[in-house]
């Protein structure tokens, strides 16, 4: 804490080329043809990073104001979202609260209005924390991330982006385009649940839950961690430990279960210990949440 | 790299340059030092100003990307006839101390008031839309008592 006292986060302690293309296309062009410029979008990441000097970009890219990356649309069976959408509009999104309940409930927890107002949704995937909030959902949704350059678009799983603390797998001449997610499936019960300092920080634990009930039977559970693991995770094996399992049941097999899904460390937030313990208790509130609410289909979050 | 903005109503050129956040553009080239500088990180709001009539920290926001803009600060909006009520309030109520976090709140009140995110006026509404703002005197509850006060009165005069 000591070291964070004696630097001084007025400004930002070196300077770079900044760029604001009119188009996507003009974005993927500076980001091929100039050595070492990086995307910024809202920024609250990146510019908390760049003051302590954690990374020094010689160029940024400013995508946050590309028509082409801010809408919500429903299509078919999946809403698209674009990269540029901030937290605080797909808090205020219709579309997000009725038919994606599950990630809504998580961005309606993140940090304050102030921040949600700048900070956008691709940011989050990109800067690839492991306790990046939208993770947890989407994973559980089964997302797909459009992966854009100048060679044309890829479509990846959110399971297969991320692979290390602050790491995936997105090249430096791409833009995350759009979030593809997988409309909330009928029926379905949902949770998302954090522990962290104050109600609105980074969390230091996170879960996210989806599950169906047939016949008092827990059915296609899927679980998902934030900031247990180096990265974001579905906690596979409990998902499959609690298939098929009663409430009281599950709540008893799951929790010795997710142990075995995790990896949690020690830092400034937890210990591993206690993010350990806490998951548990948080896959167990999880749980019960989601039971409740599946058995009460016609229940949504109120705007 | 030049930027037009419309700071309180009136539309300014400035330079800019690209490392300068809003913040920095704010107090150091429009002198307007009701922008405080507190942690520099987004956690505090003591920068809290209007950027296109939404609150935002603005010691995260690069000033190069805000062309066409509007921004409105504490100084301003104080003078405005929710802001002076807001004022009043927090004065009334005994809400400010030392007072370095109170443009910053005044911001975020007013733009709660003026959005409807503050509506009835109860405590999870109100403790909602200033998690933002930190406040190392007062405890909060006067301010909290301050927002409430505002609601009532808007309500007495019939407003929305
Ligand atoms: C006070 C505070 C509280 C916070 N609370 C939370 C919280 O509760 N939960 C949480 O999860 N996070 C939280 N955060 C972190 C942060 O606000 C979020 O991660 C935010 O969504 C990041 O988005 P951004 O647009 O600001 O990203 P930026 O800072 O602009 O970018 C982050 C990274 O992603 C890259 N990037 C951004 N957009 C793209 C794109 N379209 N394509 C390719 N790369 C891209 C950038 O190059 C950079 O590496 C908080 C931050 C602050 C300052
Ligand atoms: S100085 Fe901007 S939030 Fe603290
Ligand atoms: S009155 Fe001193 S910080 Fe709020």
């Amino acid at each position: 804490m000591l070291s964070v006292n004696r630097i001084n986060t007025y400004r930002i302690p070196f300077t770079f080329e900044y760029y604001r293309p009119r188009t996507l296309r003009e974005a993927l062009e500076i980001l091929r043809s100039v050595e070492g410029a990086k995307v910024v979008a809202g920024g609250t990441d990146l510019v908390v990073d760049m003051k302590f000097r954690r990374v020094e970009p010689k160029a940024l890219v400013d995508v946050s104001k590309l028509e082409e990356l801010r809408y919500v649309r429903l299509v078919e069976d999946y809403v698209e979202i674009g990269s540029a959408v901030t937290l605080q509009e797909l808090v205020e999104s219709e579309v997000v609260r009725a038919r994606l309940p599950l990630l809504w409930e998580a961005v309606n927890s993140m940090a304050s209005w102030q921040v949600r107002n700048i900070a956008t949704i691709g940011g989050n995937i990109c800067n690839a924390s492991p306790a990046a909030d939208t993770a947890p959902p989407l994973l559980a949704y089964g997302a797909k991330l459009l992966l854009t350059s100048l060679d044309g678009v890829r479509e990846v799983g959110i399971g297969e982006f991320f692979v290390g603390p602050k790491r995936s797998i997105i090249r430096p001449d791409e833009v995350l385009q759009a979030i593809r997610v997988p409309v909330h499936p009928a029926g379905y019960g949902w949770s998302f649940r954090k522990v962290s300092r104050t109600s609105f920080d980074i969390a230091k634990i996170s879960v996210a839950v989806l599950l169906k009930v047939d016949g008092g039977r827990i059915r296609d559970p899927r679980i998902a961690l934030g900031a247990v693991a180096p990265t974001p995770v579905r906690a596979r094996s409990t998902e499959r430990a609690i298939e098929s399992l009663s409430l009281e049941e599950a709540l008893e097999v799951g929790p010795r279960f997710v142990e075995g899904d995790i990896a949690p460390i020690d830092d400034v937030r937890s210990t591993a210990w206690y993010r350990r313990e806490v998951a548990k208790v948080l896959l167990r509130d999880s749980l019960r949440t989601a039971y409740e609410r599946s058995l009460n289909p016609g229940w949504v979050h109120e705007g | 790299m030049r930027v037009r903005l419309r700071v309180n109503g009136s539309w300014v050129e400035v330079d800019v340059e690209p490392h300068e956040t809003l913040l920095n553009v704010l107090r150091d080239r429009l002198r307007i030092r009701s922008v405080k500088y507190g942690c520099g990180i987004g956690e505090c709001g003591s920068c809290t100003v209007l950027l296109n009539g939404r609150p935002v920290t603005s010691c995260l926001v690069l000033a190069a990307g805000l062309d066409g803009t509007s921004i409105e600060t504490a100084d301003y909006l104080a003078k405005t006839e929710l802001g002076t009520r807001i004022v009043n309030a927090l004065l009334l109520e005994g809400a400010i101390q030392c007072g370095y976090c109170i443009p910053g709140f005044l911001v975020t009140i007013y733009a709660a008031l003026k959005s409807g995110m503050i509506r009835r006026g109860d405590s999870t509404e109100i403790a909602r839309a200033i998690s933002g703002n930190i406040c190392r005197c007062t405890g909060y509850i006067n301010i909290v008592k301050a927002v409430r006060r505002v609601v009532a009165e808007l309500v007495a005069i019939g407003a929305d």
